[in-house]
């Protein structure tokens, strides 16, 4: 085989390893069209195509090597690549340019190494079998999942980021996890001693033992456990399996053998271009050594990728000029982040310090000499600050007056910098590496709306997690370019949901059409507008959603009464108001799910979800449960969902109210009404909290001399604690004032705006709506409450007035020129109940009696 | 014109009677069955176009949700979006406005005094 290039054919790109950073290569090169020009051929010696080390834990916590896999199984191939599975490349022959392997020989023009790293297993006395397994490859796992299947016990040797990994490992294999580690702390390459200590904490209280300063001497057989660890200095620690994690060794054998430019500490040696000693060979991710180091995290081995496929296409490519080894981790659950020098190496440094031995949290803030600019910075407990101050640190911006002020505890969760402090180089989506600068030129270039921008850039298109700071940047640079930042509800009505609100009160609107016609354009409406206009219909008068002129304004869910699920089937959920319910209807309950087939689960809220109804089945599911005297629990709606309880002073000792009493009166006034999104209630009978009222929009905690509320929390995605607004209340005052703050949220919130982000978007915060609903400074309150009043009055199970009503109910059938059922609902028996088939394993429902 | 457009003008259509206008539900959608098909019809009365017929079966999600999505224009364009994941559809021709790879087939369709036609090809 001749290895060069000669005209027309394409040159031959051989890239040995199907790693995290080798398939990124790839994935690069077809994102740049390079198949047009190399044929790609990619060896690796595992069998399974590249998949996600990073999140390798979770191949114990219920993922399989399928769900870790870094592309679907068709890629390679349906972009032309060569990829060579199980297949190791033993040999270079770089006189003839070609790689060796057991099946053959393939000559190359270019090679790169993406080979990655070995673990490092010190020279222990005894350690062999299930005292030396190691933890980085899908098969390293396998043997790790076989040892633990007999064991109580594990130790993981090594107490740094992938150690504690391996030790969270263990523990979801249900094992008792230690970690013994050489140093005196925690992660010492990214911790300090306090935030080492923090963390060591944090991890014991989860049950993991942890064992510092301990240097294993060697291995013999043990008493309680299979082995003994003997440490220097007498002690030992007796365990079943150990699995070492003391750090990586880069995988250069193969540059090694054939001779390129080894680093005294390992790696192949590269240049700013990923250049080996060999021109033809290119060396990416942790084989590498740039500058005498190597880099065992995935970004800097990603950022490679990237420059090498650039380079490779003869595009302009920044050469590899170092990499930020910051990182931001979930170690066990415990938040874990480490920023530039989070030692305070740099001479002049200087730190803040803040320590929580409460909870278990740490935070330094290390700056410079100068005082002004952020050099580095350690979290432990929680990771809310990290963007931030990444940011400074990135980005050189100038710290505030009192630098403390970023890294202790904030009322309203952690300080977000503003976006007009980020400078153009600011990196807004990590995912995609999208800096401010390209958000600006997309707006340039005539990106109008935050959508254009998002497909333009990619910007928040991967986690999603910069989504609210991707929308500051753009509203702040639309500003800045003295465009007015569009606030219209949609294409139809320019104006806000207040605005609107406003108007259907004035003038006493009914109709989304009235509305459309006087202070809208257009005659249809759409997605966004109809169901905020039908909420705030609703909010008001409080009409039948079912009734013919409101019907096409609801969202799905609420059109048809019940939670649309992913197979199109539907969930159905009773109202059980306080979670209190009869053994009578608790059986009616059964009976109803076990007729239908529903798979049945009990709801956070003290409920029962009954999923799995087609459309046609829940008017006959609905007139079971009312017959019984059920009423819609509304869960399908942004509306009042359930007031939780617990059980209160008539069977708590501890109880000093009834709490099921009074849950049951606020469920019962507040049922149905709708609201700009779903509204969680919860009453407990005492201090101690056991409805965990505090995390709800509305909370009401017993005291002894009558009732503290609490508003605006919420649990979910942001939790939020309710704060408290009013203190001792009697019955008759605590549902006044919930009127009141129920009311003036309706009125003045954003829609899909839960009462903790209108809560704090509040100008004057808690003060303003104590003076507003306390002190009635607005002279609002009688009015609100009797806006309250008129929608309790008007309260209708809307199930009920469905189902008397024929032309309402002809909406619930799958097709209205046929019985059937949707043929194309498949179920599995999973634990003795139904659900959803997947894709792969449809099997056919037997024919359905309508 | 494209090849497939050409051959629908040239063959005469075979109108399928599948329902009644009673079924319809004004500003909204209904299913019917049609030889196998899951055919969703949306009737807006008072509009230029009263009547569309799309293909029920959500791309995205595969299941078969389409004529439960709500009505809408944007930009002019009378939209269904879809239920699961709120991704719009032309109702005039069917195309993804998120996503050209998603599309819904659409078959013509009329009212005939009180019955609802929808050519079949």
């Amino acid at each position: 085989m001749k290895a060069t290039a000669n005209g027309g054919q394409r040159e031959r790109l051989v890239i040995v390893g199907n790693g995290m950073v080798g398939h990124h290569c790839v994935e690069q090169l077809v994102e740049r069209g390079a198949l047009a020009r190399f044929e790609v051929r990619v060896f690796g010696e595992e069998r399974q195509r590249a998949y996600d080390r990073v999140h390798l834990s979770e191949y114990f916590g219920g993922s399989d090597a399928e769900a870790l896999a870094m592309c679907e199984g068709g890629f390679y191939d349906c972009h032309g690549v060569h990829l060579h599975l199980g297949e190791a490349v033993l040999e270079i022959d770089r006189e003839r340019c070609e790689v060796v392997t057991a099946e053959g020989r393939y000559g190359y023009d270019q090679l790169v190494l993406a080979t990655g790293s070995y673990p490092f297993v010190p020279p222990i006395e005894g350690s062999s079998g299930t005292a030396r397994l190691v933890y980085r490859t899908l098969d390293d796992l396998d043997a790790i999942r076989a040892a633990a299947a007999d064991a109580r016990r594990g130790v993981v040797v090594g107490g740094g980021l992938l150690g504690l990994e391996a030790a969270n490992a263990l523990k979801s294999l249900g094992l008792e996890a230690h970690v013994v580690e050489f140093a005196p702390r925690l992660m010492p390459v990214q911790l300090d001693d306090e935030g080492g200590a923090a963390l060591k904490a944090q991890i014991e209280a989860l049950g993991v033992g942890v064992h510092l300063s301990r240097a294993t001497q060697s291995i013999s057989a043990g008493e309680a456990y299979r082995y003994r660890m003997n440490f220097d200095g007498g002690e030992s620690l007796e365990t079943d399996l150990i699995v070492f994690s003391a750090g990586i060794r880069p995988q250069d054998a193969l540059g090694r053998a054939c001779g390129l430019d080894v680093a005294p500490r390992g790696g192949v040696v590269i240049d700013n271009h990923c250049r080996s000693s060999d021109p033809r060979i290119f060396a990416i991710g942790e084989c590498a050594s740039w500058n005498g180091s190597v880099f065992g995290l995935v970004a800097p081995g990603y950022s490679m990728a990237r420059n090498l496929a650039a380079l490779l296409l003869g595009e302009a490519s920044s050469p590899f000029t170092g990499a930020d080894m910051s990182t931001k981790l979930k170690l066990l659950g415990v938040d874990v982040g480490s920023i530039g020098d989070a030692h305070g190496a740099t001479p002049g440094a200087r730190s803040y310090r803040f320590i929580d031995e409460a909870n278990a949290a740490y935070r330094r803030l290390v700056v410079d000499a100068s005082g002004k600019h952020v050099l580095g910075a350690v979290l432990v407990g929680d990771n809310s600050y990290y963007d931030t101050l990444l940011q400074y640190c990135q980005n050189g911006i100038a710290l505030p007056a009192d630098p403390a002020a970023l890294i202790l505890p904030q009322g309203g969760g952690a300080p977000a910098l503003g976006a007009d402090a980020l400078p153009d180089t600011a990196t807004i989506c990590s995912c995609h590496n999208v800096s401010k600068g390209a958000v600006c030129a997309a707006i340039d270039s005539g990106c109008a709306d935050l959508a254009s921008v998002k497909s333009c850039t990619k910007a928040a298109s991967g986690c999603g997690g910069c989504a609210a700071l991707l929308k500051q940047v753009f509203e702040h640079e639309l500003t800045a370019r003295g465009v007015t930042v569009d606030k219209s509800l949609c294409e139809h009505f320019a104006y806000t949901r207040q605005e609107l609100y406003g108007l259907v009160r004035v003038e006493g609107i009914r109709t989304f059409d009235d509305l459309l016609e006087r202070h809208g354009k257009g005659h249809v409406g759409c997605d966004i507008c109809k169901p905020a206009v039908g909420s705030i219909l609703a909010s008001c008068w409080n009409q039948p959603i079912m009734d013919a002129a409101l019907v096409p304004l609801q969202d799905t869910n609420d059109t048809f009464m019940a939670n649309m699920q992913k197979n199109g089937t539907y969930s159905v959920v009773p109202r059980i108001p306080g979670g209190e319910i009869t053994p009578d209807k608790l059986i009616v309950i059964g009976q109803v799910a076990k007729k239908y087939d529903l798979y049945t689960k009990i709801t956070g809220g003290q409920r029962i979800d009954l999923f799995g109804a087609q459309l046609h089945e829940l008017p006959l599911i609905w007139g079971e449960l009312i017959e019984a005297g059920f009423e819609t629990g509304h869960a399908y709606g942004k509306s009042t969902r359930t007031v939780k309880s617990c059980v209160g002073s008539t069977w708590c000792r501890y109880g000093v109210q009834d709490s099921v009493a009074m849950a049951l009166r606020l469920e019962d006034r507040y049922k149905g009404l709708r609201s700009p999104h779903k509204l969680k209630f919860a009453v407990s009978g005492c201090t101690r909290e056991c409805a965990e009222a505090q995390s709800k929009d509305i909370g009401v905690i017993a005291t002894d001399k009558g009732w503290n509320l609490y508003v605006c929390g919420n649990g979910g995605m942001r939790p939020r604690h309710a704060e408290l607004f009013a203190t001792d209340l009697d019955d008759e005052s605590l549902v006044r004032i919930i009127d009141r703050v129920l009311m003036f949220y309706i009125r003045t919130a954003d829609k899909l705006q839960r009462t903790s982000v209108w809560r704090e978007g509040l100008e004057g915060g808690l003060d303003y709506l104590k003076a507003v609903i306390l002190d009635d400074s607005l002279q609002l309150g009688a009015e609100l409450e009797a806006q309250m009043q008129h929608v309790v009055d008007q309260y209708e199970c809307e199930w009920a007035n469905a189902l008397n009503d024929p032309e309402k109910l002809k909406r619930f059938r799958t097709f209205v020129n046929d019985r059937r059922a949707d043929p194309d609902v498949h179920f599995v028996r999973e634990r003795e109940q139904r659900r959803p088939a997947a894709p792969l394993h449809l099997i056919p429902t037997v024919e359905e009696a309508v | 014109m494209n090849p497939s457009t050409a051959a629908a003008v040239a063959q005469q259509p075979h109108w399928q009677a599948v329902c009644q206008v009673e079924d319809l539900v004004a500003d909204s959608g209904v299913v019917v069955w049609l030889e196998g098909e899951q055919v969703a019809l949306f009737y807006l009365p008072g509009q230029a176009q009263a009547l569309y017929a799309v293909d029920n079966r959500d791309p995205r999600s595969g299941a078969n949700i389409i004529g439960r999505g709500l009505i809408g224009s944007v930009g002019g364009e009378l939209t269904v979006a879809a239920p699961l994941y709120k991704q719009h559809f032309s109702l005039e021709n069917g195309r993804c406005l998120e996503d050209p790879q998603q599309a819904l087939r659409v078959w013509p369709v009329r009212i005939q005094g009180k019955a609802i036609e929808v050519a079949l090809s």
